[in-house]
């Protein structure tokens, strides 16, 4: 077994189940952010409470800080490897047909990152009692922070970079998975679709409270 | 036609190097690029200097020997081609030409344009082969083959381990020729006695060997002279998984 742990392709592979289920996890987030946009506060924070009290969510929460640090340190480690693979760089390069953003997926991970440590501060660490705020009306601090026009931006470009990150992430993990076949124009489809609509889902959020709440 | 050519000049292993530029006349667009290259070095020798090392055998896209890195290209900008088929054609009058070696941790520079290529042979003695007894061929028939996998084995086949797909890597990674490799056989039935030992083995030694990892950009793919494709790499990753 041993053989197989530190190998580039496990490495690979276990980017990829996270990457997947991470990509899983967003779709949940977004659904609950959605009731960020009705007048009612009591849904949403309900949703919050439920998310932060349940058995069944506290044992999810745990596999997905788990799931983060492990996507972040291995995404580190294969890139320092990979920049270390080519210690003299080439004078001039030119294009060529490729999966544009895989050659930016470090620093597209390390801006959603950057985002992902301001909003546990905003919310999570509000959550865990590590940060001061008001943790049973997120409904109330989100609307704050969404009239802030500068939040709003730092939010709007993170997303955009996080639909980059998307883009190539969710059809390589397939094709990390050993799956290319026929399937897989449907699933680069499938994946510039979610990399489009997810994202954009995240952004309408802020505008429609900045501008019409 | 009149060029200008950059080239990447380094005495042994161990100096810096440096690009060197010279302008050449007289070159014509029926050479092809090492005739262009060959053409250059008798230039060189007339004058005493050095002629410019870099590597080529058959010259008819077969070897795999060549491969030069040209204008921020493997091969040039032609696709589909080896360097030694890479016509002069696509150049024109007044051009300015960049030639470097490929650049990979695995593949150091020997001299000037040559890279030692040995971390492939590393590679394919761990696991590129099939145990097959002496004597007789066996009869042809007796071991039935689909024809789809005899073909795709014959595609994956067709690497001729030049390295392309190292220097067009943004990572440096081996990932094709090594799925390449492990596809020939791995879709055959004389591959499978070895076939769990051969993944395990090769890609073990593929990082050993200080290759990158696969970002799955698709540069090789694009690259590639033989035109191998990634599906070879989810073979490989399927295979390594079957291994487990």
């Amino acid at each position: 077994m041993d053989k197989f742990l530190g190998s580039s392709v496990t490495k690979k592979l276990v980017m990829a189940i996270v990457g997947l289920f991470l990509i899983l996890f967003l779709l949940v987030h977004l659904g609950i952010n959605f009731l960020l946009l009705i007048d009612d506060p009591a849904p949403f924070n309900g949703a919050a409470h439920f998310m932060a009290t349940n058995v069944v969510v506290k044992v999810f929460e745990i596999v997905l800080l788990a799931g983060f640090l492990i996507h972040m340190i291995y995404g580190i480690i294969l890139q320092i490897q990979n920049w270390l693979a080519r210690p003299l760089r080439y004078k001039k390069t030119a294009f060529s047909q490729t999966s544009f953003f895989s050659k930016y997926m470090i620093y597209l991970g390390i801006i959603i990152g950057i985002f992902l440590f301001i909003h546990f501060m905003n919310f999570y660490f509000v959550k865990l009692g590590w940060v001061e705020g008001d943790h049973e009306n997120f409904y109330g601090m989100a609307n704050d922070l969404f009239q802030l026009p500068l939040y709003i931006v730092i939010y709007l470009v993170s997303f955009l970079f996080l639909a980059f990150h998307l883009h190539h992430a969710f059809q390589s993990a397939f094709q990390t998975f050993g799956l290319n076949d026929r399937y897989t124009p449907v699933i680069k489809k499938i994946g510039l679709i979610y990399s489009i609509l997810v994202p954009l889902g995240f952004s309408i959020i802020p505008i429609v409270i900045y501008f019409f709440k | 036609m009149n060029i200008t050519l950059k080239i990447w000049r380094q005495k042994n292993k161990l100096d810096k190097g440096k690009f060197v530029t010279y302008k050449l006349d007289g070159v014509s667009s029926e050479m092809t690029f090492l005739e262009m290259l060959d053409y250059l070095n008798e230039k060189l020798i007339k004058e005493d200097a050095d002629p410019i090392a870099f590597d080529s055998d058959c010259r008819e896209g077969i070897c795999g020997m060549c491969g030069l890195y040209i204008n921020g290209r493997p091969n040039g900008p032609e696709k589909g081609v080896t360097t030694c088929q890479l016509s002069m054609s696509v150049f024109k009058d007044g051009d300015k030409i960049t030639v470097e070696p490929w650049r990979s941790k695995a593949f150091p520079v020997i001299k000037d344009l040559v890279v030692d290529r040995n971390s492939f042979d590393k590679l394919i003695q761990v696991g590129g082969y099939i145990s097959a007894n002496t004597g007789a061929a066996p009869e042809a028939n007796s071991i039935p083959v689909k024809k789809e996998n005899a073909e795709r084995a014959f595609d994956s086949g067709t690497c001729i381990g030049c390295g392309t797909c190292v220097a067009a890597c943004k990572n440096a990674s081996a990932m094709l020729f090594v799925s390449a490799k492990i596809s020939q056989l791995a879709l055959l039935p004389q591959g499978q006695v070895e076939a769990r030992k051969r993944v395990i083995d090769m890609i073990n030694e593929m990082d050993n060997l200080g290759f990158g990892n696969c970002s799955n950009t698709g540069a090789c793919e694009a690259e590639c002279p033989k035109e191998i494709k990634l599906t070879n790499i989810a073979r490989l990753n399927r295979e390594y998984l079957k291994a487990f």
